[in-house]
């Protein structure tokens, strides 16, 4: 029985009309040359929008954690608050600092929007919304985004400031430790799934999602995935990096205007991106819950599209994300440190084992119940 | 449409935002020159020499630790993708390794270097 019912509303259908009628008026270069345009514009302006969105539910949702009201002059419930700050940020003045290393200081945005950006675009946000599909899915996603720690790491270097030096350090130190984590907490899905290309591996979750088949396992490494990406975003209680009380604005101090615009949208959307890739790699991606033997329950499930599903998730994750930013305090570099080398690594790298052994014992759900 | 050239497209995409924000930014905004406003941000008093200096070498100890995991990681991950073709000869082969790297990992302990001081 493969549960796949015609969805009126998916978007997969418009977009291989637009083929379609693309490759039926031109000639197939100037058609798929088109298609890339637009990929290109669609990627730019998700990407935009969703920073918008994303700033005005973080600070919604914090005042609502701090018994605020939050922004709520500009439009109803303050909707337009993040428009304005984004018009804000255009026409303020870019300062050029004396002493800085220009060229490093004017590339460091290059590469944390970049890194980011091409993360965002490995995404699948539907079925058949999905712009790069390598088949190394999942190392790609890794090593991309780990590339925006070289642009943090330039600008706090190239600013020839102490607040910027000290905070792109710990930021390396911090983001290159929890990168391990996640990387091997990834890995233990793979070895579950068998795949690395992520439309494959949310295909295979068409029946039970990857955290309920691979019960324990995949439960120990979703937990430490949350942890290391939400140390690697540098936010909530590993903000290390910019600790406000400390350094100010950390390896960002010296950027004004749209340049410390593009850091504060790249911020925004590595949340997103460490969302979305949990909910791809454990929680099934677009693929809806079912439950085996509730056939009605599994159809209706399917009636509800793909990209809502997908959102669903990522914004549940998103939400987690900041219900720990609010109730942790702080820890110290050591502490974080700790942590990691001396606590969620070796738990990963037995982890990993214990997944090896159930994957090869049959000891998954659905090889039990399928 | 094959996965590299859309891999390039989201690659100039990405340059494309931040070339045509700046390009924006820089004609909307005003410009003003001052001396004083160029100087790198302090509490208040004129920053103390250069800050292009020597640098804790904790730091860096942890980073050619995650240099050598990292590269386990590459090693690990196409045997993840087919270790239920490997079966258990492929858990015993992958378990030395592990093994070696998780000795690594103890050597630098014992010798302190996951102690922050």
């Amino acid at each position: 029985m493969l549960l796949n019912y015609s969805q009126p509303l998916e978007l997969n259908k418009l977009t291989s009309r637009i083929d379609a009628a693309l490759h039926a008026a031109l000639p197939d270069y100037w058609a798929v040359t088109i298609e890339l345009v637009l990929v290109g514009i669609l990627i730019i302006a998700t990407y935009a929008l969703l920073a918008v969105v994303l700033i005005y539910v973080e600070r919604k949702i914090t005042a609502f954690f701090q018994a605020r009201i939050g922004p709520n002059r500009v439009g109803k419930y303050g909707i337009f608050q993040t428009v304005a700050d984004v018009t804000k940020i255009l026409i303020k003045e870019i300062i050029h600092i004396n002493r800085i290393d220009k060229f490093l200081f004017y590339t460091a945005p290059f590469f944390i929007i970049v890194a980011s950006i091409l993360t965002f675009g490995a995404i699948p946000f539907g079925q058949g919304l999905q712009a790069v599909d390598f088949n190394i899915g999942v190392l790609y996603v890794i090593s991309v985004s780990s590339l925006g720690i070289i642009g943090v790491l330039l600008a706090g270097w190239s600013s020839n400031n102490k607040y910027s030096m000290i905070g792109a350090m710990r930021s390396g130190a911090q983001f290159v430790s929890y990168e391990l984590s996640a990387g091997i907490a990834l890995m233990t899905i793979v070895v579950l799934s068998g795949t690395m290309q992520l439309s494959t591996m949310v295909e295979s979750q068409r029946y039970c999602w990857n955290i309920f088949n691979g019960h324990i396992s995949a439960l120990v490494a979703f937990v430490i995935y949350l942890i290391s990406g939400h140390a690697e975003t540098n936010r909530g209680p590993f903000d290390l990096p910019e600790a406000e009380s400390e350094l100010t604005a950390g390896y960002h101090t010296e950027y004004s205007g749209l340049q410390f615009g593009f850091f504060y949208l790249a911020e925004y959307l590595n949340m997103f991106i460490i969302a979305s890739i949990g909910a791809t790699v454990f929680l099934g991606g677009w693929m809806p819950l079912q439950i085996a033997g509730w056939e009605s329950f599994n159809q209706l499930m399917w009636f509800i599209p793909s990209y809502l599903w997908f959102f669903g998730k990522v914004a549940l994750l998103i939400f987690f994300s900041l219900w720990v930013r609010w109730s942790f305090p702080r820890l110290r570099i050591d502490q974080l440190l700790n942590l990691e080398w001396k606590y969620l690594l070796p738990i990963n790298l037995v982890n990993l084992l214990v997944m090896v052994i159930l994957v090869l014992t049959g000891l998954t759900l659905t090889d039990i119940f399928y | 449409m094959n996965n590299l050239s859309l891999f390039f497209t989201v690659f100039i995409a990405g340059i494309t935002l931040v070339v045509a924000g700046l390009g924006m930014a820089i004609l909307l905004s005003p410009k003003s020159f001052n001396l004083q406003k160029g100087e790198p941000y302090e509490c208040g008093i004129p920053t103390h020499g250069t800050s292009w200096m020597q640098f804790k070498a904790g730091y860096y100890l942890y980073a050619i630790l995650y240099l050598m995991f990292d590269v386990e990681a590459i090693f690990l991950f196409p045997w993840a993708t087919i270790v239920r073709d490997l079966g258990f000869a492929g858990l015993t082969s992958i378990l030395f390794f592990l093994i070696i790297l998780a000795l690594g990992l103890a050597y630098a302990w014992r010798k302190g270097v996951l102690q922050w001081k």
